[in-house]
């Protein structure tokens, strides 16, 4: 079975550009509420939440297949209302890989909303401006280069997601081959070479991200 | 100006807030040792945070009332709020800062108060383009100044505006808050641990000591003059 590099390539990076965008308004909204509120759960919160980060892929992608296959509580409701399926599809992939990114946003997007003094937030406030406003105008600019870089992270991670992405997934050419599942899937048929050329764009991609990432988070703003 | 602050209560780590008190001088000043509760007290009254007991009412409009459970957050109370870090938003420019409270909510504005007027008397006119990170210590509070009046508050909030400025530029920014004062006509609650700034600016005190008003006055019954042109507050 051939696999189209570049489609592969482009594939994945769309995928998990598509996953980090599912997540950001949710991932940058729970930031806030962890960074700015005390509530009734919010360890319990802060824990699920980071589950993925230490539980094994594969288990987090049995969940999703479970929740998401056609017998599963969300899967029958993709089905019956929006007339689509889930698994060993792409929508699949890009869940996968949203769910694995979800903690790593979270906590950027925690650090870099608790790093604006708030401060600025009261003083706006004393200036007229609504709670919507104030994080608009101050909140958000303020926290901005955070939560960029916390956004390219996520996407990073998404890139190379393989465990829950398999499982969820599985491997079909043209429909749900990543990166990470073609490497292994050249491996398993002793086709390193082949291998190679995809590892050499994974590391590319994931290096761009990551770099960009530190950049953003190192830069200075401007005096 | 009328502030009335009834059986105010708010619990503090180390002890509570207690106030009880009628304010209406031009500027009233809040005198006290760090941690006295002062910061607090401005607090309070901006309702950056909400008090366990009491009723703060400031003209006729009733800012906050526990045992009715009103709190009137702190973007309607149209009280101004200059912290002591001047808190002066470091992604905006000197206008963008100035012009904040303009683009929030125009309602409430006396139109007397304009950009160009507060500049003026302020003296920012040609900082407006600049980073507020370029700016001078100086600069920085004028500019936290006329960002408070140009919201047209009803009541100014002032704590510790003065506390990071040397004694020479301390004097060359006082005169700015008199002008203001003569001005605007904002009423000012002006909050200090230094005696001299206190005689300097305001007509009335109030002393705080562990989060209690424990004497009140015009300047000249709380202080008096200790190695000239220094002041220390007077003994009971």
């Amino acid at each position: 079975m051939s696999i189209d590099s570049w489609q592969v390539a482009w594939f994945t990076a769309w995928v998990a550009a598509a996953g980090t965008l599912l997540i950001l308004a949710p991932g940058v909204a729970l930031g806030w509420l962890l960074a700015r509120k005390e509530w009734r759960g919010k360890i319990l919160v802060e824990t699920v939440v980071a589950l993925p980060l230490v539980m094994p892929p594969v288990a987090t992608g049995l969940i999703l297949l479970k929740l998401f296959g056609r017998r599963g509580v969300l899967g029958r409701w993709f089905e019956s209302v929006l007339g689509v399926d889930i698994v060993f599809t792409w929508r699949a992939v890009m869940i996968a890989t949203a769910v694995m990114s979800f903690p790593l946003l979270v906590r950027t997007a925690r650090l870099a909303l608790e790093g604006v003094n708030p401060r600025y937030e009261q003083v706006a406030r004393t200036l007229g401006a609504g709670p919507w406003r104030v994080f608009w105008t101050i909140t958000l600019p303020m926290a901005a280069r955070g939560l960029v870089a916390g956004t390219v992270l996520a996407f990073a991670r998404a890139l190379g997601e393989f465990g829950a992405t398999i499982m969820v997934a599985g491997f079909i050419p043209g429909r749900t081959a990543t990166l990470s599942l073609s490497i292994y899937h050249l491996v398993q048929l002793n086709r390193d070479n082949q291998a190679w050329g995809l590892l050499a764009i994974s590391v590319t991609l994931a290096f761009g991200a990551l770099w960009l990432s530190e950049v953003l988070l190192r830069r200075k703003p401007a005096p | 100006m009328n502030l009335e602050i009834a059986q105010l209560r708010l619990p503090l780590s180390a002890f509570a807030l207690e106030v009880d008190a009628r304010l209406g001088a031009r500027i009233t000043g809040v005198f006290g040792a760090s941690g006295s509760g002062k910061t607090s007290l401005l607090e309070v009254i901006a309702g950056l945070r909400r008090p366990a007991a009491g009723r703060i009412v400031l003209d006729d409009a009733v800012l906050s009332d526990a045992t009715r459970g009103a709190f009137l957050a702190a973007e309607r109370r149209q009280i101004g709020y200059v912290p002591q870090d001047d808190a002066l938003f470091p992604h905006l420019n000197v206008r963008q800062n100035l012009c904040y409270s303009h683009l929030a909510d125009k309602k409430g504005h006396r139109p007397e108060i304009t950009y160009e007027h507060v500049v003026h008397v302020l003296d920012i006119a040609g900082l407006s383009e600049r980073r507020v990170a370029s700016l001078s210590g100086g600069e920085r509070q004028r500019v936290a100044f006329g960002r408070a009046v140009l919201a047209s508050p009803r009541l100014l909030l002032l704590d510790e505006p003065l506390a990071g400025l040397d004694a020479e530029l301390k004097q060359r920014v006082i005169p700015y808050l008199l002008t203001m004062r003569d001005e605007f006509g904002i009423p000012m609650l002006y909050v200090s641990h230094n005696a001299d700034e206190i005689v300097a600016l305001c007509d009335d005190v109030l002393l705080l000591e562990r989060g209690r008003c424990v004497r009140r006055g015009t300047c000249a019954e709380l202080f008096a003059v200790s190695d000239a042109p220094h002041y220390v507050l007077k003994p009971t």
